[in-house]
């Protein structure tokens, strides 16, 4: 058959067909992706809400000495609450300056642990050391530990929590 | 490029032969009424896609059953319009599939050599009745509760057997946790498997003896 310069009927049908589909398909994809995402979206729009927790009196803290304050935060999640449980390490380096540590390891997430004795916050999953100031002292660790902005108010000690 | 890869896999596959068997197949002239079983066949895919992606949110307990349907409607993007044409499809399915079924009895296409093309369609239109039976009562609502209740006790009015049956589909006998579970899993595993065994020997026996015509005067 003879190249002509035009589109043949075969081709057009070709062409047609291969957009119609690609358009079909992009309608069917669009949704079906969108309601396997959503949460995921939900959940990066809704992050970033901070809110000033009180963890007690200063004076309840020791100098020099990181004392653990647990507490729960309750979410919902889907069609679900969820409460989740936190620890904090609060260590007041002196009378003026108070430092809070989030006990989440920086390397993945287990729950660190200060030992008086070699004063080290140790994880029990992968042997990861920081030092009472926070600074990794040996192991995996990629970074110091996280730490809660704080404030005293009235004696109150505060520590900002931001949503995860 | 493309039609590289394609006979690559020709040389491998024999795809070629697969799509003259199951649709170069000769077929007689026929009306719209021979469309009911792939629009049945069709809904089927339908209701197997959208049952898969609501089986991302929903929760098969008492306590979520419920919560989670009102989740995947107003808190997840698109779910109301999956879950609807989940809802939608299920009736249009059944209505599909009777009327395959009266179209085959009217035009005697269930006769020689099709009888087990017949019987595999009844077991496909009672298995389709049993996902609209199963899949009714998982929203867990007043509606699902009570028309379940209903159905289970219909179930009982068989003579001698008949409270065997009810315990048997309640898992005990009230309807509870247990009824709901067992109604998913035969919901989306026991009649699912049915079926799809039951489509295929279907459609293989389409293609080996061919459509049945509409029976003129001679017939």
């Amino acid at each position: 058959m003879a190249k002509s310069p035009h589109l043949s009927r075969n081709e057009f049908v070709k062409i047609v067909v291969g957009a119609v589909g690609t358009l079909i398909g992009s309608v069917i994809a669009f949704p079906a992706v969108g309601y396997i995402v959503s949460p995921a979206l939900a959940a990066l729009r809704g992050g970033g809400k901070d809110t000033w927790i009180p963890v007690g009196p200063l004076e309840n803290y020791p100098l020099g000495v990181p004392t653990l304050f647990s507490f729960t935060r309750t979410k919902i999640n889907g069609w679900e609450k969820t409460t989740n449980s936190y620890g904090v390490y609060i260590y007041r380096k002196n009378e003026t300056e108070t430092v809070a540590f989030s006990n989440i390891c920086t390397h993945l997430s287990c729950r660190v642990n200060w030992n008086e004795e070699r004063q080290q916050y140790l994880c029990p999953c992968h042997n990861a050391q920081f030092t009472v100031d926070g600074l990794v002292a040996g192991g995996p660790p990629p970074r110091p530990m996280d730490q809660y902005l704080t404030k005293v108010e009235d004696g109150t000690l505060f520590i900002n929590f931001v949503e995860g | 490029m493309a039609s590289k890869v394609y006979d690559w896999l020709e040389e491998r596959l024999g795809l070629s032969a697969i799509y003259s068997v199951t649709l170069d197949r000769k077929v007689p002239k026929v009306n719209w009424w021979f469309t009911l079983g792939s629009a049945s066949l069709f809904l089927f895919i339908i209701q197997g896609v959208t049952g898969v992606f609501l089986a991302v949110y929903y929760v098969p307990s008492p306590d979520h059953a419920y919560d989670s349907i009102q989740y995947i409607m107003n808190g997840v993007a698109f779910g109301w319009l999956i879950r609807g044409i989940h809802h939608w499809g299920a009736s249009l399915m059944v209505i599909f599939v009777f009327a395959h079924m009266l179209r085959t009895f009217f035009f005697g296409a269930y006769k020689f050599p099709r009888e087990l093309t017949w019987i595999t369609g009844v077991v496909l239109l009672l298995a389709t009745l049993g996902m609209g039976f199963t899949g009714y009562l998982l929203p867990w609502n007043q509606r699902a509760y009570w028309a379940t209740t209903v159905g289970t006790e219909i179930a009982g009015t068989v003579p001698l057997i008949g409270p065997f049956i009810t315990a048997a589909l309640r898992g005990g006998t009230d309807l509870s946790g247990v009824t709901l579970a067992r109604f998913f899993a035969v919901h989306i595993w026991f009649l699912p498997a049915v079926i799809l065994g039951m489509i295929g020997a279907h459609i293989y026996m389409i293609i080996r003896l061919g459509i049945a015509g509409i029976p003129d005067k001679d017939d």
